[in-house]
């Protein structure tokens, strides 16, 4: 079509650039509802809303203000790993390993502490570096070969699964490992990772306070820093992000690396409330955090979410998960529930993102 | 718009050496395969501050492959390259953006769900505060990203809106605005006006004659010879992947330019074919006296 053109080059005089004009004026200012629906956390806070109102109606005990404690508790648990998987989803990936390699920090912590008999802070520190180099290897293999993330992170996901239970049986003889609990350094291990505190009668587990501290940071870092920028641009269009320099391999590397370091996290602080692994656990969570960025506003496919609504949906997901039992009802509707959810979130997402930024 | 950008975004800059001689691009029979498709071959091409360098040819004839090597986004398999007479290979984009080469890609390099001022700075992005709190410095950010579009004739409501909500053209403008202020020393512009409207054309055409004329070197791709020929001090036409005419100014008419282009018999079969599609009466079709007019008016700024 640049042909075409070629017939008006007489008309191509430089034409001096108006005055700028003050605004284009053609653009209506959206009504402040809409705005704000356009934000990928507001549709999943009204969510949260809708749950939470809908369990302190039918369930009573739910009232309970260490009931609410728990929910938040379990909801921790979740939302502490949902955060990284939803940077990772928003840099354009995400990890299948996810769950399982939360149990791989934990029995390597466990297994390396008791079976040397070291302090347990070494055994928690050498589960920190599997835990970042498990992430490497897949920002690393993901980088060099140029596969989709599905098909190295479910490699990485079936590897990681037969070792935590090959191993552990080596090692110990037993699905599960001893019982670190009188290991020295334990119990500040334990201070850090799964203690509780009281608030107002209420005992409150400390990792409520780690997710909303950990949220807060990936908030500010995503949305503050060239980093957050460079986590959009990555998920959005990967080629684009490279061409204006960006660094791409680094920002995708690093990511996977975070969910190591979420990994190593939960992994401390399974190990610290139970002082015993079960090998065999952790598969099926990496669906549950990829469904809580989801549900929170991330786009599966990239470039697009926040940090702040994964945190509605880890508790969309703990409320449910607990609400059921104080409802009284059979805890296996659960997974029924998060299906709903689920295919729901993702609706609500996708209209409201047609609605407001519709051309 | 003019000078004073290039302390903006960091990039290292030893002082642009105004001795004139020594180009600031320079490739030497230079090739690139992409696989077994031997996409460039035996290319020469040369870039001086303050000298528009265009790159003219048909479709797939190679321009995009040849500025992505400068820029750093692919790497020469054949030649040389070099930078301030030294040779080079860049492993990535940042390493040209570095020394102070910026371009616009044809396929403009943005990303759609991410603000426009965020597309601005993509990978430039100006931060204030000491380092743990080091953070984006949005105002700063957004009050430029707005001051360049609007010397282009770009105004914008808001800042915020996703680029991908934006037309072709703005998008392209965008784009371009971007590399003018990011280009220190080298600007490569790939097809740039190919979305614009005639007004936003001519902005361009006349950014890349002040950019010259503020001492930059420019390489500028396009289809079109009559814009070429208003601003370039040089040109190439490569034609399957290798150089057809490598031809100063001076050496080189704009109709013969256009017939190097086409080739001569496409070329009159190509104004008959425009005659019909588009309706017009060949005779209004713009010959060279036409085009001298304009052609002029760059010449006025050099030396
Ligand atoms: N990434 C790639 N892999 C393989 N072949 C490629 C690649 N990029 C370009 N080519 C081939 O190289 C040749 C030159 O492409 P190039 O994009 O440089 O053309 P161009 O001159 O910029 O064309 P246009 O005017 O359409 O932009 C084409 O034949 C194309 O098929
Ligand atoms: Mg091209």
């Amino acid at each position: 079509m640049s042909m075409a053109r070629q017939a008006e080059p007489a008309a191509v005089t430089p034409p001096p650039a108006p005055g700028p004009k003050e605004s284009d004026g053609r653009t209506v200012r959206r009504p402040l509802a809409l705005r704000l629906l356009a934000r990928p956390e507001v549709g999943v806070f009204l969510g949260a809303v809708a749950v939470l109102v809908f369990f302190l109606v039918t369930a009573p005990p739910v009232r309970d203000g260490s009931s609410m404690a728990n929910i938040l508790y379990q909801s921790s648990t979740i939302g502490i790993m949902a955060l990284p998987v939803a940077l990772l989803m928003i840099g354009g990936e995400f990890d299948l390993s996810a769950g399982v390699a939360v149990i791989t920090s934990a029995l390597t912590a466990s297994m390396l502490s008791y079976q040397l008999t070291l302090n347990v802070w070494v055994g928690v520190v050498v589960a920190l570096v599997v835990s970042l180099a498990v992430g490497m290897f897949n920002g690393w293999m993901l980088v060099k070969t140029g596969l989709p993330s599905f098909l190295v992170t479910l490699g990485t996901f079936l590897i990681l699964q037969g070792v935590n239970l090959a191993v552990t049986k080596l090692v110990t003889g037993n699905v599960a490992t001893d019982d670190i609990s009188d290991m020295d350094g334990f119990d500040q291990a334990k201070a850090l990772f799964a203690s509780s505190f009281e608030v107002g009668g209420v005992q409150v587990k400390i990792t409520v306070v780690w997710w909303l501290v950990f949220a807060a940071l990936a908030t500010w870092v995503l949305l503050r820093t060239k980093y957050g920028n460079w986590i959009f641009a990555v998920g959005g269009n990967k080629e684009s992000a490279r061409a204006v320099g960006v660094p791409v391999t680094f920002t995708k590397i690093s990511l996977f690396m975070l969910v190591g370091f979420g990994a190593w996290f939960v992994g401390m602080h399974n190990l610290f409330s139970f002082n015993t692994v079960q090998s065999g656990e952790g598969v099926g969570q990496e669906l549950i955090y990829i469904a809580a960025a989801v549900i929170g506003g991330c786009l599966l496919t990239g470039g697009y979410g926040s940090a702040i609504g994964p945190v509605f949906g880890a508790f969309m997901f703990g409320m449910v998960q607990q609400g059921i039992v104080y409802a009284g009802w059979n805890p296996d509707w659960f997974k029924a529930f998060l299906g709903v959810m689920l295919l729901g979130a993702v609706l609500i997402n996708l209209w409201v993102q047609r609605t407001a930024t519709r051309r | 718009m003019t000078d004073k950008k290039t302390s903006v975004h960091g990039a290292v800059l030893e002082d642009t050496p105004s001795d004139g001689d020594r180009p600031l691009v320079e490739l030497r029979d230079a090739g690139k395969s992409y696989g077994n498709i031997r996409a460039l071959h035996g290319v020469d091409l040369t870039v001086r501050a303050g000298k528009v360098s265009c790159v003219l040819g048909d479709n797939g004839a190679g321009k995009s492959t040849l500025i992505k090597i400068v820029s750093g986004l692919h790497q020469h398999t054949e030649g040389e390259f070099l930078v301030d007479g030294g040779p080079v290979r860049f492993s990535s984009p940042r390493e040209a953006l570095d020394k102070g080469i910026a371009t616009v890609y044809q396929d403009l390099a943005v990303v759609p769900l991410m603000p426009v001022w965020r597309n601005f700075f993509l990978g430039s992005e100006l931060t204030k505060g000491p380092w743990p709190f080091r953070r984006l410095d949005i105002d700063r950010m957004k009050k430029t990203a707005d001051e360049e579009l609007r010397n282009m004739g770009i105004v914008l409501d808001d800042m915020e809106q996703p680029i991908g909500t934006l037309s072709g053209g703005q998008r392209q403008c965008v784009a371009i605005a971007r590399a003018v202020h990011f280009g220190a020393r080298v600007l490569i512009l790939d097809e740039p006006t190919a979305a614009l409207g005639v007004k936003q054309s001519g902005v361009v055409l006349k950014y890349i004659a002040m950019a010259r004329d503020r001492g930059l070197g420019v390489i500028f791709i396009t289809h079109n010879p009559h814009h070429a020929y208003m601003v370039g001090d040089h040109f190439s036409v490569l034609r399957l992947g290798t150089l057809e005419l490598s031809a100063d100014r001076s050496e080189v008419g704009l109709d013969e330019l256009t017939n190097h282009m086409a080739g001569g018999a496409e070329l009159a079969a190509l104004k008959h074919e425009l005659a019909q599609v588009r309706g017009v009466d060949t005779e209004e079709l713009p010959e060279e006296g036409d085009i001298r007019a304009p052609a002029a008016a760059p010449e006025e700024g050099k030396s």
